[in-house]
């Protein structure tokens, strides 16, 4: 058990490192990017362990160096809406203790979600999420800094392919899940569903109309109710004709002994 | 004014992270809806996922992006390892990016 626990602490602890060195590299270019739209160097430092969302901090820089803060502010936290049916789906992994959860509320990321939610075992949920946390959180701080210090040094993190490296890490976490029917059917129409609205809606709200993709449950769950009640339907007459057969039989045999009896009786 | 709108998102965001959390446990919530819940996060992961490999803002990504993605979720479908498929996906963006391919 302990071998199995350490090889897949190992695996665990790769993993992370992939994702560490993709945040450091992007959090890199968030820092050399603050620092080029003229921002003071204490920006992406503050940002980073403040607000902590990579997404949220590259669209709020932005705003701020076109001179509308008040935009960023509202622009950012509509996209970390999801921050809190991510929070509802972790709460029991995140930790019972009120500091555990005032401090690991703090390091959640899709990231974090997504490879909590991936790890099968409950028990381990809890290492997988604060583990992950904590590494991200010290990747993408110590990124933002060497993009303050590097600055345009860092170069375009698009030409590396990063763009495309993380949604592909999600698809990775995410494909277990999706293994099951009900959440494949619900994520796939989610995505049509964000994927068509992000050219006329603000940032965040197409990942939020996502979930109208979950009223698709609603109609697997009643034809599988349908499906079950058949399969009860089917049973109980399985059950009557059986219960039937017996009666049969145990008339049947009452006759042969009835009759066996009576040829007794008679000779 | 700037530090403001910084410690405004940063206090909104960690609202919205703690709330989820301690709602998750107060809400005594039924059966039923637990089992949403990681349905949902999985949903919202990959809306994330979809948008961010296909769109640039509003308008279409281009062509590596995708088919950079395309390549790690195949891997990744095989079940390749985590860092296999992130690299993967990113090698083949950049090489393609490279080749002139937007």
């Amino acid at each position: 058990m302990r071998t199995i626990y350490r090889t897949r602490d190992r695996a665990l602890l790769r993993d992370a490192a992939a994702i560490a060195a993709a945040m450091i590299a992007v959090g890199a270019s968030f820092g050399a990017i603050t620092i080029a739209y003229g921002l003071p160097t204490w920006v992406p430092f503050l940002m980073s362990t403040v607000v902590f969302a990579g997404g949220a901090q590259f669209l709020a820089v932005g705003l701020i160096a076109a001179g509308n803060p008040l935009a960023a502010v509202f622009a950012g936290l509509l996209l970390n809406a999801r921050h809190l049916p991510f929070g509802l789906a972790v709460s029991a992994t995140v930790g019972t203790r009120p500091l555990a959860r005032l401090v690991g509320s703090h390091l959640m990321t899709d990231e974090v979600v997504a490879f909590t939610l991936a790890e099968p075992d409950p028990a381990r949920r809890r290492r997988v999420y604060w583990l992950i946390g904590v590494t991200l959180f010290t990747s993408w701080n110590l990124g933002s800094a060497l993009g303050v210090l590097l600055g345009g040094a860092t170069g375009d993190p698009n030409a590396f392919g990063l763009d495309a490296a993380f949604p592909a890490g999600l698809i990775a976490l995410i494909l277990p899940s999706l293994r099951d029917r009900r959440t494949r059917v619900a994520a796939l129409a989610g995505v049509a569903v964000a994927v068509a609205v992000t050219p006329v809606l603000p940032a965040g709200l197409p990942v939020l109309c996502a979930l109208i993709g979950l009223c698709t449950l609603i109609r697997p769950r009643t034809a599988k109710a349908a499906q079950v009640a058949k399969q009860t339907e089917v049973a109980k007459q399985t059950e009557v004709a059986k219960q039937a057969e017996a009666a049969k039989q145990a008339e049947a045999a009452k006759q042969a002994e009835a009759s066996s009896a009576t040829a007794v009786e008679s000779c | 004014m700037l530090i403001a709108a910084i410690v405004a998102l940063g206090v909104g965001t960690y609202a919205m992270r703690l709330s989820g959390v301690l709602l998750g446990d107060r809400l005594k919530l039924s059966p039923a809806l637990q089992r949403l819940l990681p349905i949902a996060a999985a949903t919202l992961l990959a809306a994330l996922a979809g948008t961010a490999a296909l769109m640039e803002s509003s308008h279409f990504a281009g062509v590596a992006r995708p088919v950079g993605v395309a390549v790690g979720g195949l891997l990744a479908w095989r079940r390749a390892p985590f860092v296999v498929v992130v690299v993967a996906a990113a090698a083949v963006a950049a090489l393609l990016r490279l080749a002139g391919v937007p």
